[in-house]
């Protein structure tokens, strides 16, 4: 039974197809890795899965909710999107942290505003949250006092405050120093374990060989090649992937 | 010409009468401004076409016609509609209308020039873009706001002597009534200068202070 489920997704800029007809399927506690060249569509694709972007074609179900769509089948207004968007976390590549807030403050400003806690539970929630990241001692420090990987990681409890069902991440970890990598992958595999539901976009090819249940290539604004990360990386057949996987080596 | 002083000393102490005066409806009509200012700003950053649009006019038109025919309309024109105020709160209101359009105009630069991700991030934690203007943008736009907006604030109080023309009976009007009876208009417009400079250098200070109060990241 698939969590998550895109059919069709098409996206164009202007003349553009940037995407073309992705489909995506996700099974509860599934890890899905996108990997890709620069260009290929994968931001675009995440973006549209959680509607920040309006996909020109195409539908996202996610649980029994159709993106867009209010129970009756009639289209939600901007409130009830907004609400549904509350069914994925979004991690971003610059973080986008609130820079005036403390990390706590910025991880109970969801649950207190959107979901209308009170603020001594949206606290205690962002608490728990931060803790679980390791970042317990961090947690009246204002994002330009931690580090990008400090950072990173109150980004994603911020995500995780809101209960989200299927965690997107955008390239989570490109923006960082190389020394700080480890920390935010090391988090993000903890909480694939914990059994979150994830699509996962990054060149961290050693996260991908080892966290995903299954890779998906990007090339175009198609998914052009997919299947368990042990076979994908040893037999690639898309000669786009070949390439790909041959400029990466020296890297990774 | 002999500098009076006798008509100085005479007048500073009633002239404070004015000065009261003009703190009293400038000080009403900045709250009631910002009030429609940030509003208004916030109304010209929304989703809705209707709203943004009313917004558009009800700029283009304080800008586009003299702050002395707006006091007159809030004055005269109004009760010909049914809606009579006194002469304060005639003042007031047109005063606040007017600098309400110009902060609209500050609010509107400050908030939306807060970077794109901010309201991302917001909405990816299931805000609406209404959410994310009011609880993420708005603050972040507070410090870099106050010097655009204490300019404005401080034309507003210097906007305050046209009241003079409806009777309200703030520092301008206080000397001109002094001109009339001791006919010492060089000294009095003087001392008036002295006053309004007085106030706005105070009123500059203050907002010096408040914008380092305010935290910055
Ligand atoms: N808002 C936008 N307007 C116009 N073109 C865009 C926009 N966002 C992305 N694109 C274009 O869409 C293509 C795919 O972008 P993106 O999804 O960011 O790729 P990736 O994340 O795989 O690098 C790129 O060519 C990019 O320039
Ligand atoms: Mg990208």
């Amino acid at each position: 039974m698939n969590l998550l489920e895109a059919r069709g997704i098409t996206k164009r800029f202007g003349a553009r197809t940037v995407l073309d007809g992705v489909d995506l399927l996700v099974r509860e506690r599934e890890t899905v890795v996108i990997i890709g060249a620069s260009g290929s569509g994968k931001t675009t694709l995440l973006r549209c899965l959680n509607r920040l972007e309006t996909p020109d074609a195409g539908s996202t179900r996610i649980a029994d909710v159709t993106l867009g769509q209010r129970s009756d089948g009639r289209a939600a207004d901007e409130r009830e999107l907004a609400r549904q968007r509350t069914l994925f976390g979004f991690v971003f590549q610059r973080f986008n942290l609130f820079p005036h807030l403390t990390a706590l403050r910025n991880v109970a400003l969801g649950p207190r505003r959107v979901l209308g806690v009170t603020p001594r539970e949206a606290e205690r929630r962002a608490a728990v949250e931060l803790t679980r990241l390791g970042l317990a001692d961090h947690l009246h420090k204002r994002p330009s006092q931690l580090s990008g990987g400090q950072q990173q990681r109150v980004a994603i409890a911020r995500a995780l405050a809101m209960d989200p069902r299927v965690m997107l991440f955008d390239e989570p970890t490109s923006a960082l120093d190389p020394e700080l990598v480890q920390e935010v992958l090391d988090a993000m595999r903890q909480l694939a374990s914990e059994g979150m539901t994830m699509v996962v976009v990054t060149h961290e090819m050693r996260f991908a060989r080892h966290a995903a249940d299954r890779v998906l290539f990007m090339a175009d604004g198609r998914i052009v090649e997919e299947g368990p990360p042990a076979g994908l990386f040893s037999a690639p057949r898309d000669a786009r992937l070949q390439r790909f996987l041959r400029h990466l080596e020296p890297a990774s | 010409m002999i500098f009076d002083w006798n008509v100085v000393t005479y007048a500073a102490p009633l002239l404070a009468h004015g000065v009261v005066m003009t703190l009293q409806v400038s000080a009403v009509a900045a709250v009631l401004a910002l009030m429609i200012g940030i509003a208004a700003g916030l109304a010209s950053l929304s989703s809705s076409r209707v709203l943004r649009g009313v917004i558009r006019v009800y700029v283009e038109f304080v800008r586009g016609t003299p702050l002395l025919i707006q006091i007159f309309l809030v004055f005269f024109a109004l009760p010909v509609l049914g809606v009579r105020f006194s002469e304060f709160w005639a003042g007031v209101v047109a005063l606040a209308f007017n600098a309400g359009a110009y902060i609209a105009e500050v609010v509107r630069g400050t908030v939306g020039a807060v970077e794109k991700g901010q309201s991302e991030a917001a909405m990816s934690i299931g805000m609406t873009r209404h959410g994310a203007l009011i609880w993420v943008l708005l603050p972040q736009a507070w410090r870099p706001m106050i010097p655009a907006l204490t300019n404005d604030l401080i034309t507003l109080t210097k906007n305050s002597s046209l009241l003079s023309v409806i009777s309200v009976y703030e520092l301008t009007r206080a000397g001109q009534a002094i001109i009339a009876t001791h006919f010492a208009p060089f000294e009095i417009y003087l001392l008036l200068a002295l006053y309004y400079w007085a106030l706005i250098s105070a009123l500059a200070w203050a907002s010096r202070r408040i914008e380092r109060a305010l935290p910055q990241w």
